[in-house]
């Protein structure tokens, strides 16, 4: 293991001393120091005092995701981010804490990835908040990862890439002073309309454990991989940019939250043809399914994050980007916005996720509100 | 009865043990606290082949901070030193879920809690310790919503619970149960090695889970082992 550190124990306490540093709009509220990392059971707020009326916006999980969570709480997206131990979900107590020093009176919103461990402590959390502390609590649960099949032979799911947009869409909504029920319901539109995939070319090496989490030969790839250095779903030879973005899109537009985009890419087709039936003048059924072709073609807008996983360089990204921007283009699907760099990441993994969010006029609005942030900055 | 073990006398040349007192319990987490210790990289090794390598370091996080709590191993022990066996076990579960985290926090914590809770003695018999064990996997089932054979702790925990309760309705002593569970702890762990995993972090590798132990189950056998050995121990 090569990393800059002190010791592997303080990994994430010094890591977020320095993010405060940094940042001096971030404060870190230590925990009680119980366990071996003295970080364990702290958070980050924003150093601003809770709004009067804001709904406050709580995330967390376990660190090695940065700039997840930390680097988002700020004007616009989360008002504390509560880090675990590397890859390990953070403990009820230090939700609990959180959530009482930024809720103003109008209530917390808890986003959690849909990850066994996040999922109880989040729940065990939500419990003490309401009944010990009388917080009003809703939970938005993020659960966007395609490789994993959501059924009754899997615990759903994985909360991913989508998290950013939960956080940025449904934090926008907050600052406006919606109120909790709608804030939440928006964090839930959001996950809903966005699904994500990704794929690895290394594993990623955890400060405790001292060695990657698994060994992938230099011709293979790790396809449909998570964000906790576990092994994907299947293991395939590398293939182009042009392969893994097409491979990536397709199980992501294999959805049904995507399923008229196919239609819209069919309607760009049927379109041609209703113009050269048109231009032939030869009227018929052509003509009819064009007119509809027409009204439905195009709708589809997505916002798209080509999001890198810790080790993998931004002009690769770009490359990817580059690919699913052509792909798309021949599927119906419009990009509204796009982000491109490392939002969601696993430690120092080589790969990408994809992540595509539909969206409509108002969550576009959310997205492009103000927002300031260490790591997702603009609109000021 | 201080020392937990009765001296009935039973002519085997090992005498009974009918109670589970306040210095045995202690004894069972500091052998839970060393155990995981000892065993921490071979679960964090199970842990990396179908999780995220990080279940050793979790548990041993989580009893080094129980023994701070309990006063086990020369800690002085924080705030209100428990009375009861019950008290004692579920100030366990409320330290797991504070430092723990993961999925094994809540879970073990809840366990703990839940059979703590079950204990309203100021000590146990094997009666009241089996009915405990099963509130235990009661609260451990209804929190994971996991079943036998989803490849998870569940695997080891209920024919632990099931082999104990046999062995104290057959008339076996604390030890002789501890023991079946032990055995039977180990045996449910190793059994979820062809298993496909279905809850948990080890779900979304679906058919690569094939082939390796839970290191949920693993750890919930040790913990029965320790229970065992602190009986064999003071017997």
């Amino acid at each position: 293991m090569k990393k800059f550190l002190n010791t592997p124990d303080s990994y994430v306490a010094d890591s977020l001393a320095g993010l405060a540093a940094a940042h001096p709009m971030l404060t870190v509220v230590p925990g009680a120091g119980e366990g071996a990392d003295e970080s364990a059971g702290g958070f980050v707020r924003r150093t601003a005092p809770p709004r009067a009326g804001k709904v406050a916006l709580v995330s967390g999980g376990g660190s090695g995701h940065e700039p997840l969570h930390a680097g988002f709480v700020g004007v616009g997206m989360l008002d504390a981010a509560c880090p675990g131990a590397v890859f390990t979900s953070p403990v009820p107590g230090q939700m609990l804490a959180a959530a009482q020093a930024v809720d103003s009176g109008a209530g917390v919103v808890f986003v959690v990835k849909n990850y066994t461990g996040d999922v109880l402590n989040f729940q065990m959390a939500a419990e003490l908040a309401v009944e010990d502390a009388g917080i009003a609590v809703e939970t938005v649960l993020v659960d966007d990862d395609v490789a994993v099949q959501d059924s009754t032979w899997t615990a759903g799911r994985r909360g991913t890439g989508a998290t950013l947009m939960v956080e940025k869409i449904a934090g926008a909504l907050a600052e406006r002073g919606a109120e909790l029920g709608a804030v939440a319901e928006m964090g839930r539109r959001v996950n809903a309309s966005a699904r994500s995939f990704a794929v690895a070319l290394t594993a990623c090496t955890t400060p405790a454990n001292g060695k990657p989490g698994f060994l992938l030969p230099e011709d293979e790839m790790e396809v449909g991989v998570g964000i906790h250095g576990e092994p994907g779903r299947r293991r395939e030879k590398l293939a182009t940019a042009h392969e893994v973005a097409e491979l990536a899109l397709d199980a992501i537009l294999a959805e049904s939250v995507f399923a008229d985009a196919a239609d819209a890419a069919h309607a760009t087709d049927v379109l041609d043809a209703a113009d050269a039936a048109d231009a032939a003048d030869v009227p018929g059924e052509a003509d009819a399914a064009g007119k509809v072709a027409r009204a439905g073609a195009g709708s589809v807008q997505v916002i798209v994050m080509v999001n890198g996983l810790g080790a993998t360089p931004l002009s690769e990204l770009y490359i990817l980007f580059n690919e699913v921007s052509r792909v798309l283009g021949g599927r119906g699907v419009t990009i509204a916005r796009s982000l491109v760099g490392n939002y969601v990441t696993s430690l120092d993994m080589a790969g990408a996720s994809f992540t595509l969010c539909r969206v409509d006029d108002e969550m576009l609005e959310l997205w492009d509100a103000p927002v300031n942030t260490p790591a997702l900055r603009w609109g000021l | 009865m201080s020392t937990g073990v009765n001296t009935g006398g039973q002519g085997d040349g090992v005498d009974r043990v009918d109670t589970l007192d306040l210095v045995t319990t202690r004894a069972w987490i500091h052998a839970v606290a060393l155990a995981v210790s000892a065993h921490r990289d071979e679960l964090t090794e199970l842990d990396a082949a179908i999780g995220d390598a990080d279940h050793g370091v979790n548990l041993q996080r989580g009893f080094a901070a129980v023994e701070a709590a309990t006063g086990g191993a020369g800690h002085a022990g924080a705030g209100h030193a428990p009375e009861t066996v019950g008290q004692l076990l579920g100030k366990v579960g409320m330290t797991l879920i504070s430092s723990v985290g993961g999925a094994s926090g809540p879970l073990y914590g809840t366990a703990f809690r839940a059979i703590g809770r079950a204990l309203t003695t100021p000590e146990a018999d094997g009666e009241q310790f089996a009915l405990a064990l099963h509130a235990g996997l009661d609260a451990v089932r209804a929190l994971g919503a996991a079943a036998v054979g989803d490849k998870t702790m569940v695997d080891a925990l209920t024919p632990a619970v099931a082999a104990f309760d046999a062995a104290v309705t057959a008339g076996g002593d604390l030890r002789a149960a501890a023991r079946a569970a032990a055995d039977a702890a180990e045996d449910g762990a190793r059994a979820t090695t062809p298993l496909q995993a279905r809850k948990g972090r080890a779900s979304y590798l679906g058919e690569r889970s094939i082939g390796h132990q839970d290191p949920g189950a693993t750890s919930t056998a040790l913990i029965f082992t320790a229970l065992a050995e602190t009986f064999e121990r003071r017997g």
